[in-house]
């Protein structure tokens, strides 16, 4: 037993260790699509029929519409109310932050149905946000079957996907500059603006690309609190596959959601706020509060 | 200087306003479902106006719920079980090799964690149909336990991040076979990594509901899909009860590790 002999004999039960996983990988999220992309296809001649008719049947181009007018509002609530907090995260001592940081963690615990039926319960007619803006003086606003209710779940769900990356990029940045700027007559807005800002920009577009990446494949959430009339495109994917068995169109809308969102994580992926990355966060907890 | 500091720099009110309405807009919805699940209304009326138990009795004494209860306990054992097997060994694997290729295979075993739900189970619902698995355990398990590996990956690679090779050296030049060396070095030393992967699989398998819904049978369902049955078909206030049950579990689930993490640090 050489040195060599046994560097070279390394590699191969490392890459059998790999088996495993990457065949059940393969069995059944690999074949599946790959089927579903075959059939969108064609499986006798090769077409582009079920692809250019989602831009021309009418009804996928809209839906695609406002699932993506619903992402844009999402990821700019979540931003609006992440990027504070976020920052507020930075701010606080050890002990408070892993409190904040316990809480945005929250939404990854709960159970999808559980939070879901919160949502129906508080949304609902006569449930306790319509007495908040009855109390208010506007008492016929009803959430529950509405755009707004689904934005107002689903914001609360893809809010971590917002405050993690925002964290890590804010967290290394030294406010020291920010008080040199200040120390130097600059007033707060104008010191944020030109300093901490661009500074925190990658945290920002990885933030921002998640979100809207994520709330592109939402189903439950639109399903349970919105409206049939404003079904969301994971709605009529659904629909097209298990009531019209039109699996070939269901096929080719697939698989544009799919490349839709690969490209845009291989992008954030460039500004280092990866899902995994999140990922890593979320099962380790414990190791960001000391 | 700390007390300088501070107030040179404060924190403004209105961030720490802000920073308590975000934080109870993450806690509140998950608070609302525990007081209604007592409630003795037969609506889904909240504040309820009088409390009872009798959801909770219903949850337990009815078949259909108990039923699959049993059926996505079953399933998230299998499912974790089998994901925290083939992760763990993933995990091992990737850590030994390096170069492009080791780099593709991680990002495929983690590509799950970023496709779209609804995707993956509408085209594993098609599969399914040819292969017999929908509506079956079998099928649950695997797709289950499919969308828990990255879990496990990113888990066990963290926590073979501290491992030190060399005591694998050690342990073959006193004689231990590779597979001795990873039950006695090894494992002990990545043990915390596998049991959170392990945690976090059942936890996904036990609360995943896109996938469950298209493998449904009327034979075989899951919890989360009997609980979006009764919002969606039959309005049951019994998912109050399951909801609460739910929350309570899981949580408790998650601060195992993190009470074991407390510990390992204070000790």
């Amino acid at each position: 037993m050489t040195t060599t002999s046994r560097t070279r004999r390394a590699p191969a039960p490392s890459w059998l260790l790999l088996v495993p996983a990457l065949g059940l990988l393969a069995a059944i999220l690999l074949v599946p699509l790959g089927q579903s992309l075959l059939r969108s296809v064609g499986s006798p001649d090769f077409t582009l029929d079920h692809y250019t008719s989602l831009f021309t049947d009418g009804v996928t181009l809209t839906v695609l519409g406002r699932t993506a007018q619903t992402a844009i509002i999402v990821t700019l609530v979540t931003f609006l109310l992440g990027y504070p907090y976020a920052y507020l995260m930075t701010r606080v001592g050890p002990r408070m932050r892993g409190v904040l940081l316990t809480i945005v963690l929250i939404p990854f615990w709960t159970s999808v149905m559980a939070r879901n039926f919160a949502w129906i319960i508080l949304l609902q007619r006569g449930g306790p946000v319509q007495s908040v803006f009855e109390f208010f003086g506007a008492g016929n606003v009803v959430f529950y079957g509405s755009a707004v209710g689904v934005t107002v779940a689903m914001c609360q769900v893809l809010l971590p996907f917002m405050v993690l990356p925002l964290f890590s990029s804010l967290g290394s940045i030294d406010r020291k500059l920010l008080l040199a700027a200040r120390g130097l007559g600059s007033p707060p807005l104008v010191a944020f603006w030109k300093i901490y800002w661009p500074l925190s920009r990658g945290g920002v577009v990885s933030g921002l690309i998640l979100v809207f990446t994520l709330s592109l494949g939402f189903y439950v959430t639109p399903a349970l609190l919105g409206s049939p009339q404003q079904s969301l495109i994971a709605q009529l994917l659904a629909q097209r596959t298990t009531q019209l068995l039109d699996f070939a169109g269901a096929g080719a809308l697939g698989m544009l959601v799919l490349v839709v969102t690969l490209v845009l994580v291989a992008w954030a992926n460039r500004f280092g706020g990866s899902i995994s990355a999140i990922g890593a966060v979320a099962v380790t907890p414990t190791k960001d509060n000391s | 200087m700390k007390r300088k500091d501070r107030g040179v720099d404060p924190i403004p009110w209105w961030l720490k306003t802000l920073g308590v309405i975000v934080a109870l807009y993450f806690i509140l919805p998950t608070l609302v479902v525990i007081p209604l699940s007592f409630s003795a209304d037969q609506s889904f009326q909240f504040p309820p106006t009088e409390f009872s138990l009798r959801w909770y009795q219903n949850f337990f004494t009815n078949p259909v719920w108990l039923g699959s209860l049993g059926n996505s306990l079953l399933v998230a054992v299998l499912a974790a079980l089998l994901a925290t097997m083939v992760g763990t060994a993933a995990a091992v694997g990737l850590s030994r090799l390096t170069g492009r290729l080791a780099g593709f295979a991680r990002t495929l075993l983690m590509v799950s964690m970023v496709t779209p739900a609804i995707v993956v189970a509408v085209a594993i619902y098609i599969t399914f149909l040819q292969w017999h698995l929908t509506g079956s355990l079998g099928g649950y398990v695997l797709a289950h336990a499919a969308i828990g590996v990255p879990f496990v990956l990113v888990a066990v690679t963290s926590a073979l991040g501290g491992f030190d090779p060399k005591l694998l050296r050690a342990s073959a030049s006193l004689g231990a076979s590779p597979v001795r060396s990873f039950i006695r070095v090894t494992m002990p030393l990545i043990s915390r990594g596998i049991l959170s992967g392990a945690i976090f699989a059942f936890v996904t398998s036990f609360d995943e509901v896109v996938i469950a819904l298209f493998l449904r049978s009327p034979t075989f369902q899951t919890l989360p899909v009997q609980m979006y049955n009764s919002v969606t078909f039959e309005l049951d206030p019994t998912i109050s009860a399951s909801s609460s049950l739910v929350v309570v579990v899981v949580t408790a689930i998650f601060l195992v590790p993190q009470l074991l993490g407390n510990r390992k640090k204070t000790r």
